[in-house]
């Protein structure tokens, strides 16, 4: 297909609004929102229809620095300020940025049921597992027990974990990737802004000032090829170099070793286009340090999506040409008095 | 096929034939005993006859109570007359009642010596120890103030249903139009209008159809035929402006408005709300009109709504929502978004009663605090009331203008009151109506997001303009820029900005006109739906020459340029409300004027003949 050649004008560079950026120095954002340039200018996005809409959080800073349309909403409430534009102009492209405390403390409900109405946003979910802005309190995914300026004494609330809670509600879209990982990053956020539907990526980003090293396990190089395994449709689950790989043992996964009669064929084969979500939902219960974190895209099916729909009432409403107001207004009982 | 009644009259009962300006009548029953459709029908067909109508439908809380029980009362008021009407009347002239319970809920409303038409298969055993009665009230003489009339409608419905092959239970449901044919009979109106609407509503069920006309006509023929009633009602039509008429209530006309507004600015709508007594029907209304390219977003919660309405504005659509109190409260953090967004969002408030969920089908006034400062930090919003029924259709398309024109949330309060009352509405010629010329920035024109105009409006962009990106949010902006600006004098500006422009559209709205004289002793001031009340009071007061006159405010922030000057004209002023003195501490604020108010929070509205009584003491009998 050429019907969209990318002009060769459109480089990241010119995503970039005035403003400079503003985030502590090693902060995992910087590396997305470089990412998420280089990803408007390889799908050649128009300045003008692209729309970036963000809650509350450090992460939520985001749409200043972009020269796209840009909507800094109020805590949790970004994905329904997105909805709203995209049933108002569907031709826009919309992307949401939220965190760990904006999309599943403050924002949960909202989250849920953009999730399962399938309206076509990209919503980037930046996992620090910490509050970063207000200064360090736990978040909805920080571990248990872990202390924090709330938590002095260790947190004694159990973690969500945001792709559970997404495939719970059947999110078409569902991938994760790493701030540090730049080139897989880049490859799952192209893939989740092509999608059609909710695209639903938590990235694993570094808070470098209230909760570094969260994420240590899977962006150091000494213990990453352990501790995370990297999803490729139809490909089995194969980590640590291809010396280990994932096997299902009745309904649980488990790690096994290659080699010694354990074949590639013996292990999990990933399929991201399974419509029942329960393969999806295992791999997202994968967690460190019991088994390496997967990462990329757990999911991606098709199913109409919202905006399509509810467009698609009203041209099928308006099949007959649109309304008229001497109508509506004569709708029932009528009366004349002379 | 409809056989008409009025072609076989047989008169053999000599009746004795009221004729009055006015009627006040209730239908009451049990929930599950179609009171409101009844009350719907003979609606239609007063309105119809040319009478105008207002009409009160009370029905429980509670989906289902229990049956029989005095918490399962459902009622329905109308009030028909041969001259304008501006309520459902204080009492009831005439009261029909289906159940013991319905007595006893209703009893308290009568007039003396009001007509009682009761179903008397109903006072049984069962169904008096449910109402909690220890006697029967048919028997102990407590009903010997009314004319009563003991019909046994469970017994002459079974008779009147016995060929259609219905089932008793089934059967027992049709009693409603039974009633219906009685009172019908009562007030000399032909039951055609509703025979021919059954014909149409059960044709997919002949059976039922069958019995509900069937019932119907015996319910009239009992009138006609029997001895037992012997009083009759006639109210002449009214005198109308001459136009087509249709019957509105206070949500449908805001519905309309809605989708008028939207047509006159040439934009589709979108109306993003989470389902709330009593707003729940101007999203159902809405919903149903997809062919105006209304977008209906049934959110998954309060603050989903009015977030999603944010976003539509922001794309350059029309964009409202609507709720109740408890609503409103939830999307306070919305509305300040909206605020300093500077986004055009019309959000209207159908009051109901109580703090916290309180009483949820019942009616107040008390959520003007809460639409005037129910924000944090300095918010101003423009804050709209309707008066009528019918004058929300007006004033919603008032709320949409202001909001686009002046670039701001408008909010639109409407109460309980208003969206469940019924009147007759001169459908508008559409060419009439206001058309809205909306500016979005060209390519081309010079673009700041904050860049004002004389009326410091800033610019609406629409997102899909090449050139004009730009990133707005809850954020303090700098004025013109629209970058994010913390510093101090720039807030207060802005701060002061934003009061000024709410302050200007002033300049665009009519000035307070009052009723009576333009000065003089009293002036009783109100807002909303007190305004029928209000106006037949005052009326009433005037015509035995009472020197008061009134105003009523439809804006209440900015309020009309002339206010002040209006309520200073008058030695006193008496703020009837339907809370405990919200506009009244306003108005005091405000003017620094001694206006004394008169209220009463019971979830009812204001009977005429409280104001008029109030007026009275406050006048002490003199006249002018
Ligand atoms: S506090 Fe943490 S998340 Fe926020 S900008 Fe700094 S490093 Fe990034």
């Amino acid at each position: 297909m050429s019907a969209n050649p990318v002009s060769p004008e459109l480089t990241p560079k010119i995503y970039a609004s005035d403003q400079e950026p503003r985030w502590c120095p090693g902060c995992g954002n910087y590396s997305v929102l470089t990412q998420v340039k280089k990803v408007l200018a390889k799908l050649g996005s128009k300045r003008e229809n692209t729309v970036f809409v963000s809650g509350i959080g450090c992460s939520s800073r985001f749409p200043y620095y972009l020269d796209t349309y840009g909507f800094h909403g109020i805590h949790g409430r970004a994905m329904n300020i997105a909805t709203g534009v995209k049933l108002s102009n569907p031709d826009l492209s919309v992307w949401v940025i939220t965190g760990d405390g904006d999309a599943l403390s403050i924002g949960g409900n909202h989250l849920l049921h953009t999730i399962r109405r399938n309206v076509d946003l990209t919503i980037l979910l930046f996992n620090n597992r910490i509050y970063g802005l207000t200064k360090g309190q736990y978040s909805p995914t920080s571990p248990f027990g872990q202390r924090t300026k709330s938590s002095p004494a260790g947190s004694v609330d159990f973690p969500l974990h945001p792709l559970s809670v997404a495939i719970g509600a059947e999110a078409t879209f569902v991938a994760r990737s790493l701030d540090v990982n730049v080139h897989h990053l880049e490859h799952v956020l192209e893939r989740a802004a092509r999608h059609k539907g909710t695209s639903f990526i938590e990235i694993y980003q570094n808070c470098s000032i209230f909760n570094d090293q969260a994420f240590y396990f899977a962006r150091a190089k000494e213990t990453k090829d352990d501790t995370t395994v990297y999803l490729e449709h139809d490909r089995p689950l194969v980590f640590a170099k291809g010396r280990k790989g994932i096997r299902l043992h009745r309904m649980d996964p488990e790690i096994v070793e290659l080699g010694n009669g354990v074949k590639e064929d013996d292990l999990l084969f990933h399929n991201e286009t399974q419509k029942e979500p329960s393969l999806a939902y295992l791999l997202s219960r994968m967690r460190y340090p019991e088994f390496p974190e997967p990462m990329g895209v757990f999911r991606c099916i098709e199913r109409p999506t919202y905006d399509d729909l509810v467009i698609g009432q009203i041209e099928d409403a308006q099949e007959q040409g649109p309304g008229h107001l001497e109508d509506l207004f004569r709708e029932g009982e009528t009366w004349t008095v002379e | 096929m409809v056989v008409s009644m009025e072609k076989n009259r047989t008169q053999t009962n000599p009746v004795e034939v009221v004729n009055r300006e006015d009627v006040v009548v209730r239908m009451a029953g049990d929930s599950g005993d179609g009171i409101q459709l009844i009350g719907t029908q003979m609606t239609n067909t007063t309105s119809v006859f040319g009478n105008d109508i207002s009409t009160l439908p009370d029905y429980p809380a509670e989906i289902r109570a229990p049956a029989g029980t005095l918490a399962g009362v459902s009622g329905f008021q109308l009030h028909f007359g041969s001259h304008r009407l501006h309520t459902p009347g204080d009492r009831i002239n005439a009261l029909v009642v289906l159940n013991p319970a319905a007595l006893k809920v209703n009893l308290p409303d009568l007039e003396p010596g009001c007509l009682l038409v009761v179903n008397e298969d109903a006072f049984t055993e069962i169904g008096l120890s449910k109402a909690a009665y220890d006697e029967n009230p048919l028997e102990d003489g407590s009903l010997d103030g009314y004319r009563v009339f003991r019909v046994p409608m469970d017994v002459l419905t079974a008779e009147a249903c016995k060929d259609t092959g219905l089932k008793a239970r089934a059967v027992s449901r049709c009693k409603n139009f039974f009633a219906l044919g009685l009172v019908y009979w009562l007030f000399d109106r032909s039951p055609d209008t509703t025979l021919r609407w059954m014909d149409k509503k059960f044709r997919a069920n002949p059976a039922v159809a069958a019995a509900n006309s069937a019932s119907l006509k015996a319910g009239y023929n009992f009138g006609e035929t029997k001895e037992l009633i012997n009083v009759r009602f006639e109210v002449a039509p009214a005198k109308i402006a001459p136009g087509q008429y249709r019957r509105v209530n206070g949500n449908e006309a805001a519905a309309f408005g809605l989708i008028a507004a939207a047509q006159r600015a040439g934009k589709p709508l979108f109306y993003g709300s989470y389902p709330i007594t009593p707003a729940s029907e101007i999203l159902q209304e809405l919903s149903k009109q997809k062919r105006f390219d209304v977008r209906t977003f049934q959110a998954e919660d309060e603050i989903a709504a009015i977030t999603s309405a944010i976003g539509a504005s922001f794309t350059g659509v029309l964009a409202a929502t609507g709720t109740s109190g408890p609503g409103v409260a939830l999307k306070s953090e919305g509305i300040g978004l909206a605020v300093i967004t500077e986004l055009p969002l019309v959000i209207i408030n159908v009051q109901r009663a109580g703090p916290s969920t309180g009483l949820p089908t019942k009616t107040e006034q008390g959520d003007l605090f809460q639409a005037l400062w129910g924000r944090n930090s300095e918010a101003p919003i423009c804050v709209l009331a309707a008066a009528t029924p019918s004058d929300c259709f007006k004033m919603t398309l008032e709320a949409c203008r202001i909001a686009m024109e002046f670039m701001t949330p408008v909010m639109l309060l409407s109460d309980s009151y208003l969206s469940n009352g019924v009147e007759p509405w001169r459908i508008p010629d559409v060419e009439s109506l206001p058309r809205f010329q909306i500016k979005h920035p060209k390519p081309g024109d010079r673009f700041e997001p904050y860049l004002r105009d004389e009326k410091l409006v800033r610019p609406w962009a629409l997102p899909g303009t090449k050139g004009f990106q730009h990133r707005i949010g809850g954020l303090e902006k700098r004025d013109v820029t629209g970058d994010v600006c913390q510093e101090p004098e720039n807030h207060e500006h802005m701060c002061r900005t934003r009061r000024r422009k709410i302050d200007n559209i002033a300049a665009t709205i009519p000035s307070l006109e009052v009723n009576g004289d333009e000065s003089g002793d009293l002036l009783v001031l109100g807002w909303g739906s007190t305004y029928g009340a209000i106006t037949a009071a005052v009326d009433r007061c005037r015509e035995r020459g009472l020197g008061v006159s009134s105003a009523h405010l439809r804006y209440l922030d900015p309020l009309p340029s002339n206010t002040g000057d209006v309520l200073g004209r008058f030695e006193r002023v008496l703020v009837p409300e339907i809370n405990l003195g919200q506009l009244t501490t306003y108005i005091r604020a405000k003017f620094l004027v001694d206006a004394v108010g008169f209220n009463k929070v019971q979830g009812k509205p204001f009977m005429v003949s409280e104001i008029e009584h109030e007026i009275e003491e406050m006048l002490d009998g003199r006249t002018s």
